[in-house]
């Protein structure tokens, strides 16, 4: 059965905390698929859960669009956290280059911004999908598919 | 008594480019070679540079046996070979971290292991004969954007650094925004020529007074606002723009983000009483932003220490060369040297 959870957040500090609020339903070896236009939140939205996963030095949670991929040690050294742009890779092949398979491990979770772009290398992974859009001004709409019971419980908590 | 020369084999892959250079003494340049600007890398194939760490497994021995060859030196005329081994893309680094100790350990030569980072501002003190001290330095490029203190050639703090996106990634999605081709960086610079940098009010994101951090998302997003409304309904303007409002709206965006760059490297020199500015990283080749910090300098008495444009994007000249002054120290490291995602 396709669930389908949506939110509209005002403004960039409130897709942020959208994102602390997600990560307390994430666990090792999910893959956390981002996909959505320029400007409409992904790295805010990773931000959020980076601060959620109690990430050292959340601010300093950037785009990782010209490194390919920033790593950070979460929930106290428990986790490893890999956040990953493919927005200048060309295929899901060179995806697969940077070392991908290493990443999906029990201990670590992998974001993964503009994921459309290689979606054919994330098939038959454990996946959370979040398709972010801009919804006029600063507010954004963001929708998540097939939730988790627990991600589930905890959104709706919030509403 | 003259002192021997030191000839150090720089080597590096942290990123996209796969780079090998030769250099004397910390200043002789005897050869730079990166593959992406040679022969080399249309025999690899390809108008669109492959990523990671196939393509630098494909190119590291061609470059590195070429950065020899140019530069008329044999292996035992090497002293010391040098690599970047962080930050970067971890996949990448250890091809070039690999390659080094390998040569390391069959030359029987000491391997030193060099941020990457550290290494652009090299590139900018590469050409100078003195650095009066202390210094701020700002390392602007597609994947970072960050201000340090510089106490010494060797030793940096970091002040501040981008809470979201590069100042590059910045010109890179302004680009792709506006039609312009990649890489963005160049294509933005050519098409501002002749644009009005005061046509459109871009924010300069300062975040707060205080803070030494960038922010460039908000910058890029003002662009989008700009081109496609607020409410970013479908109706992308861009097609249907006069090439002069593009130019204008090109010079205004680049204008938003050197003037960023320049006031927060500014203040970040009032808080550490600094006497020089040293500016590298592929962001440091736009010409506003060079004539504007010379500009600030020239205003505040500071000396500016930029790197030459050659020198800008990522290449192992400034690797070999910041190497040497650790031959000088004796800061050698071991076989076992890891590469390191993170700094």
């Amino acid at each position: 059965m396709n669930q389908r959870i949506e939110i509209t957040t005002e403004s960039a500090k409130e897709t942020i905390e959208l994102g602390r609020k997600i990560a307390s339903a994430l666990h090792g070896g999910l893959i956390v698929a981002l996909t959505g236009p320029l400007g409409s939140g992904k790295t805010h939205l990773i931000k959020g859960i980076a601060e959620g996963l109690d990430a050292p030095d959340p601010t300093k949670v950037c785009s990782p669009t010209f490194v390919l991929v920033n790593e950070y040690e979460v929930r106290g050294g428990e986790l490893t956290l890999y956040h990953i742009d493919a927005y200048r890779l060309n295929s899901p092949r060179e995806f697969e280059q940077l070392g991908f398979e290493d990443f999906c491990r029990p201990d670590a979770i992998v974001l993964v911004e503009w994921a459309d772009k290689i979606l054919p290398a994330l098939a038959g992974l454990e996946l959370l999908q979040i398709e972010l859009a801009h919804a006029g001004e600063d507010k954004r709409r963001i929708r998540i598919n097939n939730p988790s019971v627990q991600l589930s419980n905890v959104l709706r908590c919030s509403e | 008594m003259q002192e021997k020369p030191v000839t150090i084999l720089g080597v590096e892959t942290s990123c996209d480019e796969t780079a090998a250079a030769v250099v004397r003494n910390g200043r002789q340049i005897l050869s730079s070679v990166v593959a992406s600007q040679t022969k080399l890398h249309e025999r690899f194939g390809g108008v669109v540079p492959e990523i990671a760490s196939r393509a630098h497994l494909e190119k590291i021995l061609p470059v590195i046996k070429e950065a020899i060859e140019q530069a008329g030196v044999k292996p035992a005329d090497i002293d010391a070979v040098a690599v970047a081994h962080q930050p970067g893309l971890a996949i990448a680094l250890m091809v070039g971290v690999t390659a080094a100790k390998t040569l390391a350990f069959a030359w029987q030569k000491p391997l030193i292991g060099i941020n990457h980072l550290h290494a652009h501002l090299q590139s900018a003190i590469l050409a100078s004969e003195t650095m009066e001290l202390p210094a701020v330095a700002l390392i602007v490029s597609g994947g970072h954007t960050s201000l340090y203190e510089a106490e010494s050639a060797l030793e940096l703090k970091r002040l501040g650094s981008t809470i979201d996106d590069a100042a590059g990634e910045g010109f890179d999605k302004v680009a792709t925004i506006l039609g312009l081709p990649y890489p963005g960086g160049p294509s933005i610079e050519k098409t501002a020529k002749g644009g009005n940098p005061k046509a459109v009010a871009f924010p300069r994101s300062l975040l707060d007074k205080e803070s030494l951090d960038f922010s460039f998302s908000g910058l890029k997003t003002a662009v989008l606002y700009h081109c496609q409304g607020q409410d970013m309904k479908g109706n992308n303007r861009v097609a249907s723009m006069s090439p002069q409002e593009i130019s204008d709206i090109a010079a205004s965006f680049q204008q938003a983000a050197v003037d960023t760059l320049i006031i927060k490297t500014l203040r970040a020199v009032r808080k550490v009483g600094a006497r020089t500015v040293l500016v590298g990283g592929g962001v440091a080749a736009n010409t506003a932003l060079r004539e504007g910090m010379q500009d600030m300098c020239d205003k505040n008495k500071l000396s500016l220490l930029i790197a030459p444009k050659s020198l800008c994007t990522d290449n192992a000249a400034m690797v070999a060369s910041l190497a040497y002054y650790y031959y000088k120290e004796g800061r050698f490291s071991g076989l076992d040297l890891e590469p390191t995602a993170t700094t």
